[in-house]
């Protein structure tokens, strides 16, 4: 007799657990499914889509295997855009992390009229990038901006945008100048969390200001630098609409780089089932380099060792 | 295992629906089924000018209130001029299919053979009262292949040369316009003037207009006069290392490095604002001119193979995958026949020989005078196109990039020119 009362009760207990569940999956539903629709989806669509040759004018799609990924193989306008890849993204972030780290550690003396450079330093980030692009354009012409300022402390500039080293030079550094504010910031929040007193204790024991810098400062703002380094990366890796607008790839191929490649192959040329495999190829390298950097961060970033 | 079905079950109905939407077969491109009730229609077009527009409309309007049975409604969709093809392939791969799209001279040969167009020349013979053989069959030849006609070239706008008077005055130059009459206007003459303008006035002397060191086709209006063209007639085998080619090449840059005629890659010049002494452009661009300062045409100069002419055309076409491609071809037969030709030819020269004269286009060109309207029409007639390929999108790139290291003061024209040759040829066979 003792056991019937209980039995309702037990059965209560679980319809609300599983109330409790289906709330859960109901909450997490629109993020689910969004994610699925819109990120999961398209990723496995490319995958299938980088098995065909798919004519858009034609209107034809046929399942060709890999013989897409065996064509990256020999493809050497691929390779070419590989290696401008490497030397942008390569260049970016050298140049966008140190330029970052050195603006935050400037920003973040005490000094008046700090909170102006900060302004004027991210503003940039906030500026539409085409408009940022256009105008850089311009700067950068033969006889224009950038050249006459060059002219008139009596250097002959280059024609930036027409020479290859000159043009890759230029769209690492318009890139860079766009997105260091961001970076910037960061860097400043992290320095602004560095304990003062392990500085102070460290300057008592006779460390010089280089010292504290590299072996305080630095490893303490290590975890920034880690998510500046794979933010940095991966969007360097991305960058379209800058080389589409600064250079359109050349002069040749020299800015011709992955995301651009693929952007031709699959709305200039029509083939967009070898720009599905490019698209994989770029997926696999930005998933490996991110991984390696995640991967490495036990052996220089503080508290992850 | 829940999770990971829905994961699958999710992906296999998106793929699947993909699949669908690819799958679906080339539709009949003489008829198509008829549909249940009018349609509505969608044409692509790159101009966003209200004046077009508005002309547009005005037809299609009149053609709706005829065939409320056919047609319930025309829509003139504007997709800016440099991402055109770019946007109206997206619309193809999306399976979003416009019914009519205009399409460019330089991706003809690829919208023709492809099976992307449907044959509309049957439609338009058959059409009461369309005077099909008015149509000039040079302009046809381009959109036609065995088969048929794909698509109907609704601008002819030849290339000429602007030349700012004032300008060439003020530097104490013979004009353009005497020297044609004299029979003496060539581009070694068009070169000497613009160097000495320059020397004197500064701002820049003969401008390409559009060629901008990259849209490389728009060379076609200079390497015509030597003679050269930038792959045989078949379109199998490069000729950008020909000798007449190699002249031509070294000419141009002759007259950018050595001469200074032609302003260099990364400087902005432009006749219309007036600092610029000749310009080769097509002649829609006229309106462009303010009046700031005085102004003539004259035909193409004259080079050591005369001078060909060159137009730039386009075309209208129904795309074979669009919803109604017999409506579609129905609405560009009234689109495109005598009556409604004759309006549009105040904005693009028409392929009608009746419509090809001097006094109908002043109907719509009042900014050109009588001799100048003879120079237009006579340079229509005979005149090239710009160089167009099945394989367009890919030989273009190819051939920019290895063009790009001819513009250096060290450029040597012989060199780049075998180079592109070797970046083109298997693009050309392909």
């Amino acid at each position: 007799m003792t056991s019937v009362p209980t039995l309702p009760a037990r059965r209560r207990t679980m319809r609300w657990r599983d109330r409790d569940a289906l709330y859960g999956y109901l909450f997490s539903a629109p993020a689910v499914l969004g994610s699925l629709a819109f990120v999961i989806a398209p990723l496995i669509a490319v995958v299938w889509y980088s098995l065909h040759e798919w004519n858009v004018l034609a209107n034809t799609f046929t399942f060709i295997g890999g013989e897409n990924y065996t064509r990256m193989l020999t493809d050497a306008a691929l390779h070419d855009s590989l290696w401008a890849s490497l030397w942008f993204s390569l260049g970016v972030l050298v140049l966008n992390m140190t330029l970052a780290l050195a603006l935050a550690v400037l920003l973040n003396q005490h000094l008046p009229g700090t909170t102006l450079f900060r302004v004027l330093f991210f503003s940039p980030v906030v500026v539409s990038l085409v408009a940022w692009t256009i105008v850089w354009g311009f700067l950068l012409q033969a006889d224009n901006g950038v050249n006459a300022f060059l002219a008139a402390l009596g250097v002959t500039g280059p024609n930036w945008l027409r020479g290859s080293v000159t043009a890759m030079i230029a769209v690492v550094v318009v890139q860079v100048f766009k997105n260091v504010g961001l970076n910037m910031v960061l860097f400043l929040a992290a320095l602004q969390g560095v304990p003062e007193d392990i500085g102070e204790a460290a300057r008592l024991d006779g460390a010089g200001a280089w010292r504290r810098f590299t072996s305080i400062t630095l490893p303490m703002i290590s975890p920034t630098m880690l998510l500046v380094g794979i933010l940095t990366l991966v969007g360097s890796l991305e960058t379209f609409a800058l080389i589409d607008v600064l250079t359109d790839g050349g002069p040749g191929t020299s800015t011709t780089v992955l995301v651009f490649y693929l952007y031709r192959q699959a709305f200039e040329f029509n083939q967009f089932g070898y720009a599905s495999a490019i698209a994989v190829l770029l997926f696999v390298i930005v998933l490996a380099l991110t991984l390696l950097q995640w991967q490495t961060r036990k052996k220089w970033v503080f508290h992850e060792s | 295992m829940v999770h990971r079905r829905s994961v699958s079950a999710l992906a296999s109905l998106v793929l699947a629906g993909t699949l669908a939407a690819c799958g679906s077969g080339t539709s009949d491109t003489s008829e198509d089924a008829t549909p249940d009730g009018p349609v509505d229609l969608r044409m692509t077009v790159w101009t966003a000018d209200e004046g077009h527009l508005g002309l547009f409309q005005e037809i299609a309007d009149a053609y709706v209130a005829d065939h409320p049975d056919e047609v319930s409604s025309v829509t003139f969709e504007t997709i800016p001029f440099e991402d055109y093809t770019t946007t109206l392939t997206t619309q193809l791969a999306g399976g979003n299919t416009p019914d009519l799209a205009w399409v460019f001279e330089s991706n003809a040969p690829e919208f023709v053979s492809s099976g992307a167009l449907a044959e509309i020349g049957g439609t338009l013979e058959a059409t009461d009262g369309y005077e099909y053989e008015d149509l000039l069959g040079s302009a046809l030849d381009l959109w036609s292949n065995d088969d048929g006609l794909y698509a109907y070239p609704f601008s002819n706008s030849p290339f000429v040369m602007f030349v700012n008077t004032d300008r060439i005055a003020e530097a104490g130059q013979t004009q353009p316009s005497e020297l044609h009459a004299g029979g003496e206007w060539t581009y070694d003459s068009a070169r000497d003037i613009s160097a000495a303008t320059v020397e004197d006035l500064g701002g820049a002397g003969l401008v390409v207009r559009d060629f901008d060191y990259t849209a490389w086709s728009n060379l076609a209006s200079v390497w015509g006069a030597w003679g050269a063209q930038p792959w045989s007639a078949d379109g199998t085998t490069c000729e950008f290392d020909s000798p007449e080619m190699v002249d031509a090449l070294s000419w141009f840059h002759d007259a950018v490095y050595t001469q200074g005629a032609i302003p260099g890659p990364g400087t902005a010049a432009d006749f219309f604002s007036g600092d610029t002494t000749m310009t080769i452009t097509q002649i829609s661009r006229a309106s462009a001119l303010d009046g700031s300062f005085e102004w003539d045409i004259v035909p193409l100069p004259t080079g050591p193979a005369g001078q060909p002419g060159v137009i730039g055309q386009a075309g209208i076409g129904v795309l074979a995958n669009g919803e109604n491609p017999g409506a579609a071809a129905n609405f560009l037969a009234h689109f495109t026949n005598p009556e409604n030709a004759s309006q549009l030819s105040q904005y693009f020269p028409p392929p009608r020989t009746s419509l090809l004269t001097t006094e109908s286009l002043a109907e719509g060109n009042p900014a050109f005078d009588e001799r100048q309207l003879e120079i237009v029409v006579e340079a229509i007639d005979g005149a090239a196109t710009k160089p167009s390929h099945v394989n367009y999108a890919q030989v273009d790139t190819a051939t920019r990039s290895a063009l790009d290291a001819l513009w250096t003061e060290t450029g040597d024209a012989a060199a780049v020119a075998t180079e592109v040759c070797a970046a083109i040829d298997p693009l050309l066979q392909d």
